[in-house]
């Protein structure tokens, strides 16, 4: 009995021996090497995987950035430069100087606006109702208002606004990772520069009707007047399909044009209000 | 026993509630609307301007390619302006406005109602004659029938399959007219018979028409190769491959046509349109459109012209009633919602369903309780509630491997889900996808 015991143990430390060093052999033949820098790297990248930067997740963009000669065209828009410079640093290289953004809606067609003409019955998703008609209003570039862009958020910086039936973005809980603009079937989501203290001035719409259509379909539509490019001073604004665009970049928010725009199509938002006596037609009253 | 098909299909209740009517004509309106496009394929543009008279008959918008289509004007009139215009699909397009003047017809066009029973004209001609007078699939698919006409070299086509199955609820215009056009259909199908050099022809009908089979059989007995076969009903027989394997126990594999089993098959309704268009030379700008509803005072069938709007239908119909929910455009289970009244009457139109706020809304949807009813009524024999969930996980290269692409969208699953899953929906947004994948691969 006692040897039988004895016969066991030793049979099996011969067996956990010979595995040892056969295993240590292996794992010094099939040793795989990694840097060692990809796993600082990663451990200073917010760990979000939201793939806001191109990437699978984190782990890959951590890859990328060791493995890259620059930085260029590699950007963290959840870390923003503090988490590059700090990956610049450990990598020992220069990281490219990128405008924080914030994701907006071109759209301000709330039923106020907007009314509704149709009513869609089918499954609640805008890329369904997308693929199935031009939407239950007569502006067949608004917003849908199902909500893909929201669900699309992993930061819980958008939600739907149960009135004006159209998504809400959360500037301070915005990290621009741009799955919200993949998510909208009618590229109503746009990623433009932060300014300071989260000044926006935008066209708010995506209408390419020509004027007349689309103001019948929504009384805040761009009607592609060009009114904002002339009392423009900076050139900011462009006119294509019969809507305007301000470059985020040229603006210096004047907000002439916002003042200018017939349909209140432009909109201004994060301003203080305005002075009554220097501007007496600006007294209408602007979202 | 009677002739079906094996796997799946589901039976809705028949609603047939206009079987009886006879068709009537619909009066010309004073001003029609006619979408340049009524086909799949290649658009086709217009080739009036504004200020042009026309006439009944007349070439309006002319097909590009081979797969397209010729629209002809259904009315006699000026062209008051070209413009897009909301569609029966929903989406935008170019149409043609006509201020209706008279109803003067092309010379060329037959009107009287004498029937024509022999031609001496060759196949190339018949199919000449098709490609000209626009004829397209009138079941729905508006897929244009001078291509299906056309011989494939390699391909032999044994049998030419008469689609009288019409197994979408409510909608009866193919019923009808098998009853009263059915010695033009029996000309029409000894024409296309002669144009697709075939020595045999099957009419299928479902069951729940006997008068329209037993006019049929009548008929055709006088022909020797035109047999009628009386079909169980189950939708959805009235689909091309499903209807195959019903009546010639030939199995159409994924991704191949008809003709690669030896059947081509076409509408009764189109055969109608290719006797007018070949005995009578009338292009098509008419056809039967059922228009129905429980709440309907006065539903029936109509001759209508393309480019009627809609709401001329639905107030010879009686008028729309108070509780109308939605508006359908073909039958309740493939046909889709229209957005509203002035969309027009199009070749592809069948019938028009109006159904109340109850009937229209969709019932809650609920957890998947994995019963399997969608599986076991999918007649291609697909996992509904598998590519529902893999289309919603945006999972669409492993739903191409379940094979989505082979879904024809009949709406079985969706109809038989004790949790009201809109299963369909998502099937149809996936596939959709994965067509698309596909192209953009093809072109890599």
């Amino acid at each position: 009995m006692g040897s039988t015991v004895i016969i066991t143990i030793i049979t099996l430390s011969l067996l956990a021996l010979a595995s040892s060093v056969i295993l240590y052999f292996v794992a010094q033949r099939f040793r795989v090497f990694e840097d060692p820098r990809i796993d600082e790297v990663q451990a200073i990248l917010p760990a979000a995987n939201c793939g806001g930067c191109g990437f699978a997740g984190c782990r890959n963009f951590a890859e990328a950035l060791v493995k890259a000669e620059t930085f260029e065209g590699l950007n963290c828009p959840v870390g923003g430069a503090t988490v590059m410079n700090e990956a610049a640093r450990i990598l020992g290289k220069v990281a490219e100087v990128v405008d924080p953004t914030v994701a907006v809606l071109l759209c301000n067609g709330s039923p106020e606006f907007r009314p509704r003409t149709s009513r869609y019955n089918g499954a609640s998703e805008c890329r369904i109702s997308h693929s199935l008609y031009l939407g239950d209003t007569d502006c067949s570039w608004g917003c849908l208002g199902d909500g893909d862009c929201v669900r699309s958020c992993s930061f819980g910086a958008m939600y739907m606004d149960p009135v004006t039936m159209l998504p809400v973005i959360i500037d301070d809980k915005c990290v621009s990772c741009g799955m919200c603009v993949k998510a909208c079937p009618r590229h109503l989501i746009e990623l433009r520069k932060r300014a300071k203290k989260d000044r926006k001035i935008y066209v708010a719409c995506q209408n390419c009707d020509k004027g007349g259509p689309a103001r019948r379909a929504c009384k805040v539509a761009c009607i592609g007047c060009g009114k904002c490019v002339k009392v423009c001073a900076f050139d900011a604004i462009t006119m294509e399909n019969n809507l305007a665009y301000i470059d985020a970049v040229k603006c210096t928010f004047c907000r002439k044009c916002v003042v200018e725009c017939p349909t209140n199509s432009i909109l201004e938002i994060n301003f203080p209000p305005r002075k009554p006596k220097a501007e007496p037609q600006a007294e209408v009253a602007k979202v | 026993m009677l002739k079906t098909f094996p796997a799946g299909g589901v039976h809705p209740p028949e609603n047939k509630i206009t079987a009886g009517t006879p068709i009537k004509y619909l009066p010309v309106p004073e001003n029609v609307i006619i979408p340049v496009t009524q086909h799949i394929g290649a658009p086709a543009s217009p080739t009036v301007s504004k200020g042009d008279s026309v006439r009944a008959g007349q070439i309006i918008a002319a097909g590009k390619g081979f797969v397209s289509a010729n629209v002809h004007s259904s009315v006699s009139g000026k062209v008051n302006k070209i413009d897009h215009i909301i569609d029966s699909t929903g989406f935008k397009q170019t149409a043609v406005f006509i201020d209706v003047e008279g109803d003067e017809w092309v010379e060329s066009i037959d009107r009287s109602s004498s029937i024509l029973k022999e031609t001496d004209l060759s196949p190339e001609d018949i199919i000449k004659k098709c490609l000209d007078s626009g004829i397209v699939g009138l079941g729905g698919a508006t897929f244009p029938s001078h291509v299906k006409l056309t011989p494939v070299s390699g391909k032999h086509c044994e049998v030419l399959i008469i689609n009288g199955v019409e197994c979408e609820p409510f909608l009866t215009s193919d019923h009808r007219l098998m009853l009263e056009k059915g010695e033009e259909i029996i000309a029409g199908i000894r024409i296309m018979m002669k144009a697709l050099q075939v020595k045999k022809a099957m009419i299928g009908i479902e069951n729940n028409k006997p008068d329209a089979i037993a006019n049929l059989t009548k008929l055709a007995s006088a022909y020797c190769e035109i047999s009628v076969h009386p079909l169980k009903v189950k939708y959805p027989q009235g689909a091309e491959k499903q209807l195959i394997r019903a009546l010639i126990k030939r199995e159409v594999p994924s991704g191949r046509l008809p003709l690669d089993v030896g059947a081509v098959v076409h509408n009764v309704g189109t055969v109608f349109a290719v006797y007018e268009a070949v005995q009578k030379n009338k292009p098509l700008f008419e056809r039967v459109v059922t228009i129905t509803g429980k709440y309907l005072s006065n539903p029936g069938n109509y001759f209508v012209r393309t480019g009627t709007p809609l709401r001329h239908l639905i107030a010879a119909a009686g008028g729309q009633p108070e509780n109308t929910g939605k508006i359908v455009n073909g039958g309740p289970m493939m046909g889709k919602a229209i957005v509203n009244t002035d969309v027009p009457v199009v070749k592809g139109m069948s019938g028009v369903i109006l159904f109340d706020e109850k009937e229209s809304v969709r019932k809650t949807i609920e957890p998947c309780i994995r019963c399997a009813k969608c599986v076991s009524v999918c007649p291609l024999g697909l996992e509904p509630y598998l590519l529902m969930t893999l289309s919603e996980r945006n999972l669409f290269e492993k739903a191409e491997r379940e094979r989505i692409t082979d879904c024809m969208e009949c709406g079985c699953c969706s109809f038989t889900c004790p949790a009201n899953r809109p299963l369909l929906d998502y099937i149809r947004l996936g596939k959709s996808t994965v067509m698309k994948m596909i192209r953009e691969r093809n072109i890599k």
